[in-house]
């Protein structure tokens, strides 16, 4: 099932991006709130990819050419802006797409309605942040609006139909760019000008062309399952 | 509650009646003989303050530097659920942190001071974060027996007498318990698995046996704070009294698990009705608490580079904070004005 695949695998890339942050914050209260936003993706992943197949399977046995997420969840996480970025821009797409399909009668409904709550919670820490770096110090501010600037080639991707959901894409995408534009602007950033999608074509990662540091990722995510075939854990 | 309060010491600092300190110490003495509680404001002694905010840094810094070990494995956790659980313990890890620093404020020192310390290298954390995790069996060796030792350790400081560390450490005992039966399930998974699982998980138990039993600290004839801590209540149980008591616990969960202790001299002592078990490496452990452990560099550059970096991040939220506060007080005035 493509759809199950294309969302399991967004959230189980993101999840496995911020697990990278354990020991790693600014503050401790960061600590706590990357992880939890981290379990909360993966405990996604982990529901839609088991409807799909077998969770480890799907997760530690495919390469990377069969992955279906987005590029913009593969981003290396950078500096704190550049993830709180990523952060930003994925949480205010995963969102209205959870709304839209906690609404209709698909097999995602029942997740969908789960997972809204804590995507809401997942928007407003990225939000806040994004007023307090772009809103903060000069430093902080010119690293935020870079960190805005370098994944919005990332974002047209997100609005690339998926086979198997029902969504209004054209809805979906102007409610992304409304609360994005309004949280930039309160942030005193600027709206990126370029384009959404880079000269390759959008929708790229859902059809398993991926960026480079992605293949290095999910080497260190399989590598100890792939070293023990057939074990249990 | 103790029977003196923070104002009676003030009224007593004020025209210091002769005799006034030895009142009070005696009370703090009487409130600590009969199990009462030490809060906050409360008269005590500076020295009891002092091993109070050493011993409990200590633990907030153990936790956070506790953290790496784990996270090390994050990326590599060979099963979605496997993940999972590891996440939320290093994610709790954090939490105890937080509990622990909040608690020792209460004393009057500052999270900032308590971090700097740590960075500066002037307080310590458990010996035990010094060693590597070197294979994933690592992850569940440290729960059952870092968790472990550190429960056994915990549980009397539940009754600790200061209030404020005895509450911290309740809320703190309940999560760790949960993270030690999921690090003995893990080691279980691996000792029933395939023969090179069992194998990983032999050789995990080999390298922290040892170390675990060097958190319960020096035996009790070379522990300098034992005594007084003991006398304060900080402290209910010997450093040697716990240890015995872990080592009798490990031994049939060992056994259950279906792994072996490293220790050829450790066996069931009829007379004594506990284990004996052969002596541990203390020269290791001065030379882990020097800082010349095999991770010690590792670890607190780490930490270091972590608070650097991350203090722009820790700069905007000021500024922004500084800010917002400004224009909202700024609109209150000018309504209050108008």
């Amino acid at each position: 099932m493509t759809a199950a695949l294309a969302l399991g695998d967004d959230a189980l890339v993101l999840s496995h991006r911020l697990g990278e942050w354990a020991g790693h914050a600014p503050v401790l209260e960061e600590e706590v709130a990357l992880a939890n936003i981290a379990l909360d993706l993966l405990g996604q992943a982990r529901l839609l990819l088991s409807m799909a197949g077998d969770e480890d399977e799907l997760a530690y046995l495919r390469e990377e050419r069969a992955f279906r997420n987005v590029q913009l969840v593969e981003q290396p996480n950078g500096d704190f802006a550049h993830t709180i970025a990523r952060q930003l821009y994925f949480s205010a797409y995963q969102r209205p797409l959870y709304e839209q399909l906690s609404s209709g009668g698909s097999a995602f409904a029942g997740l969908a309605a789960k997972a809204v709550k804590e995507v809401a919670y997942h928007q407003d820490h990225a939000e806040h942040w994004t007023l307090r770096l772009g809103d903060g110090t000069d430093e902080s501010h010119e690293r935020m609006q870079r960190g805005v600037d370098a994944l919005w080639r990332f974002t047209g991707e997100l609005f690339e139909p998926v086979e198997g959901l029902e969504i209004d894409w054209r809805s979906l995408r102007s409610d992304w760019l409304e609360s994005v534009s309004a949280v930039l602007d309160r942030a005193t950033l600027t709206l990126p000008a370029g384009p959404q999608s880079g000269a390759w074509t959008a929708g790229a990662g859902r059809q398993g062309i991926h960026t480079e540091p992605f293949g290095r990722m999910i080497a260190e995510m399989q590598h100890l399952h792939r070293s023990h075939p057939g074990a249990s854990w | 509650m103790a029977a003196v309060t923070a104002d009676q010491t003030a009224q007593a600092g004020a025209d210091r009646p002769e005799g006034a300190d030895k009142a009070l110490e005696a009370a703090f003495d009487a409130a600590v003989a009969a199990d009462e509680r030490i809060e906050p404001r409360d008269w005590m002694p500076d020295a009891y303050r002092a091993s109070l905010v050493r011993q409990m840094a200590q633990h907030a810094h153990s936790e956070i530097i506790g953290m790496q070990p784990e996270a090390n494995w994050i990326s590599r956790a060979p099963s979605l659920r496997r993940k999972a659980i590891l996440m939320a313990k290093v994610q709790d890890e954090a939490g105890h942190g937080l509990y622990l620093y909040s608690a020792a404020e209460t004393l009057g020192t500052g999270r900032e001071e308590l971090l700097d310390k740590l960075h500066a290298g002037r307080q310590r954390y458990s010996s035990i974060f010094n060693y590597p995790t070197l294979t994933w069996a690592d992850v569940g060796a440290i729960g059952w027996l870092v968790d472990g030792a550190a429960i056994t350790n915990q549980v009397p400081l539940c009754r600790c007498s200061y209030g404020p560390y005895a509450r911290a450490m309740v809320r703190i005992c309940k999560e760790e318990s949960f993270h030690q039966r999921q690090g003995y399930e893990l080691l279980l998974a691996l000792s029933n698995g395939t023969p090179a699982q069992h194998e990983m998980a032999q050789d995990a138990v080999n390298r922290w046996w040892w170390p675990s039993l060097m958190m319960f600290g020096p035996p009790d004839d070379a522990s300098a704070h034992s005594a007084q801590s003991m006398t304060w209540k900080i402290k209910r149980h010997s450093n040697d009294e716990l240890r015995q008591r872990f080592v009798d616990i490990c031994v049939p969960q060992a056994e259950a698990l279906g792994l072996t202790l490293p220790d050829p001299d450790l066996r069931w002592n009829e007379e004594r009705g506990q284990h004996d078990f052969g002596a541990i490496d203390w020269k290791e452990f001065q030379e882990v608490l020097k800082g010349n452990g095999p991770c010690n560099e590792q670890r607190l550059t780490q930490r270091r580079r972590a608070h650097e970096e991350g203090a722009w991040v820790r700069d905007a939220a000021v500024a922004y904070a500084e800010k917002h506060t400004a224009t909202h007080t700024a609109a209150r005035n000018e309504e209050a004005t108008a």
